[in-house]
């Protein structure tokens, strides 16, 4: 099955406004912030005031909101992120090296979630209201009031130091070599995409529940019954797709806050990843940074919006005509 | 929705129709409520964690910023009953302290979310053509934005200033709640704006317009109240939502001072004595965990309860 280009083309043309307004809002927030990165400069008696307005001027300050917005957008666009104050390196550099670590624990973590969310759903509401169903809705329950700082903490507290079996700090200089290497970065790896990966299942596995049942009682399933096919089919292949329409929507609804996840997740493990690199530059006042990785954020929830998107066409090709 | 399944077992339409007509709105929304054996339960435990520290700090009289070098991370004991931080400090006092503030934030941003939302989700509601197109884009901006990055963002640029404004308590109190409310109206706007579509077509807002109601009116008296169902079941939720908003930015270190032990803060001080004294990160983890679970219990027992679909 493909999908008609103009279709994915208007979504793109759709994604763009977005990023403009995240960036319109980004930088108003940053305009409106009490104070500017010279004002350290204008209160330090050491510099003379003619030094500080020269700096000023040479930076643009005093340019009118407008232009210094389009100057700091045509920046970012250009990869010019300027120069992290704490680390001494370029900020694109600085989150470059963090980038990989955070995609890799998100995507797993979210595998993980859809391999539990899907079978366990749509099993409960093939039998909804059995014993089955009781549980895992209770399970669910608790899995999505549990917030992650907490269910990170009480597994550091059984697995690494009650059992002492996983490492509870992330190191991305793993000392070893062959398979080896790569059993570590897996141990180390367990506890944090758990922690994400099972709140998010929590909340997957209501929506799938949820849609399924929606779904199941519906003539055209009834009617493939009665064909006679096999239940396995009737479920997978006329039930699934459609009950997954609704699930896409929901799922792209929550893309900030499996970010938001995954930033306190990787302050809890030390997992070297944006989300750490964010809190650590809040706490020196890394300026350059801290906006970076803000727009980074942005930008990967938007382009998971789009992957939504485009799925929830494929799912539905009349949206995609439409 | 012919022949689809409720969400839960709890009531079915024939019980409704069979009661008794005498019954008044508010008596059988609390029927069908009692039904649902979880949320009852659930809000019996945030009715005992409510009392508990809205009336606790008065009854359990320890300070809650008494140093004791003496009494350093102590376990649980009857002097202590949740034990001492690394300063010897009480964690019973700090938890009851701190519980108050948490589910202040909850409540104060919920209404922020709620009032917000309800405004932009009725003009939207309201008006057809470029406005509600315009308001609806922007609640599509504000669903997409990172919010817990943008959360610190803010927090970072702008607490300085409120600090010096008003004091450091109420000022980091005021930003958190119209932060974390600021960023949750956006499912409340969804909502009202759906049900003002379809309840300003409905024939007895015609018959107030008829009757010359001015447009205020018909908003406020015929389709608001109609609207406010599935906005209470949203803002319960919310409370929920903030109260995890407010405790992950303690937990982070960047929300309130040491000084204000909310459960989130106490977390974040005790994350790094895991091993010496777990029951420090235990007892307000918990705490934290009991009322989201509760909450997010009373609001699915609410749902159940005010789905119109139980009524007809």
């Amino acid at each position: 099955m493909t999908l008609p280009g103009t279709f994915i083309l208007r979504r793109l043309l759709i994604a763009l406004p977005s990023l403009l307004g995240i960036s319109i809002v980004l930088f108003t927030v940053l305009a409106l912030a009490p104070g500017d990165p010279f004002g350290e400069l204008a209160t330090n008696p050491n510099i003379p005031p003619e030094v500080a307005a020269n700096l000023r001027r040479q930076f643009g300050m005093d340019d009118p909101v407008p232009v210094r917005y389009l100057r700091w957008l045509t920046a970012m666009l250009h990869g010019d992120w300027g120069f992290s104050f704490a680390s001494r390196i370029n900020v694109d550099t600085l989150i470059m090296q963090r980038l990989p670590t955070t995609i890799m624990v998100i995507g797993s973590s979210q595998l993980l979630a859809l391999l539990i969310a899907l079978p366990v759903g749509i099993y409960a509401a093939t039998r909804p209201y059995s014993l089955f169903d009781q549980i895992a809705n209770t399970l669910t329950f608790i899995g999505f009031s549990l917030p992650t700082f907490f269910t990170g903490l009480l597994l550091i507290l059984v697995f690494s130091i009650q059992l002492d079996w996983l490492p509870f700090v992330y190191r991305s200089d793993v000392n070893a070599s062959g398979w080896r290497f790569y059993a570590e970065h897996f141990r180390q790896a367990i506890m944090p995409v758990a922690v994400l990966g099972l709140f998010q299942a929590a909340s997957w596995t209501r929506y799938v529940r949820s849609a399924a049942l929606d779904v199941i009682r519906l003539d055209y399933v009834t009617t493939a019954r009665s064909k006679g096919l096999k239940e396995r089919t009737v479920v997978v292949k006329h039930v699934v797709r459609n009950a997954l329409i609704p699930v896409v929507t929901l799922i792209a609804l929550q893309i900030p806050a499996i970010f938001g996840g995954a930033i306190v997740t990787e302050q809890i493990f030390r997992v070297p990843g944006i989300g750490s690199l964010l809190i650590s530059a809040i706490l020196a006042n890394d300026t350059p940074v801290i906006m970076a990785v803000t727009f980074v954020f942005s930008c990967l929830v938007i382009t998971f919006n789009l992957v939504a998107d485009i799925l929830y066409g494929w799912l539905d090709p009349r949206i995609s005509l439409g | 929705m012919a022949g689809s399944t409720l969400a839960s077992r709890s009531g079915s339409p024939a019980e409704a129709a069979n009661r008794a007509p005498t019954v008044s709105l508010a008596q059988d929304i609390w029927r069908r409520f009692k039904r649902h054996r979880m949320a009852l339960i659930g809000a019996l435990i945030l009715l005992v964690i409510v009392v508990g520290v809205a009336i606790g700090p008065w009854l359990w009289t320890v300070p809650i910023n008494a140093i004791d070098f003496t009494a350093r991370l102590k376990p649980p004991s009857w002097q202590h009953p949740f034990g001492t931080d690394d300063l010897g400090q009480d964690l019973l006092a700090r938890m009851l302290y701190g519980g108050r503030i948490s589910i202040a934030v909850g409540l104060a941003a919920m209404t922020i979310a709620i009032v917000a939302g309800t405004i932009v989700g009725a003009i939207a509601g309201m008006s057809r053509g470029i406005v509600d197109t315009f308001l609806m884009w922007l609640t599509d901006l504000f669903l997409s934005l990172p919010q817990l990055p943008l959360l610190l963002l803010i927090i970072y640029l702008f607490h300085g200033a409120l600090k010096k404004m008003v004091g450091p308590e109420t000022g980091v109190f005021i930003m958190i709640v119209v932060v974390i409310g600021g960023f949750r109206w956006m499912p409340v706007a969804r909502l009202v704006r759906a049900q003002f579509l379809s309840l300003r077509e409905k024939e007895f807002v015609e018959a107030a317009r008829a009757l010359g109601a001015s447009r205020l009116r018909q908003v406020l008296r015929h389709i608001l109240p109609n609207a406010f169902g599935p906005v209470i079941v949203a803002g319960t939720i919310d409370i929920a939502a903030a109260i995890i908003a407010e405790s992950t930015l303690s937990f982070l270190g960047l929300g309130f001072p040491p000084d204000i032990p909310t459960w989130g803060r106490v977390l974040y001080d005790a994350k790094d004595y895991l091993d010496i004294a777990p029951y420090w990160a235990l007892f307000p983890g918990t705490l934290i965990f009991l009322t989201v679970l509760s909450i997010n219990y009373i609001g699915d027992g609410l749902r159940d309860a005010l789905d119109p679909r139980r009524v007809l």
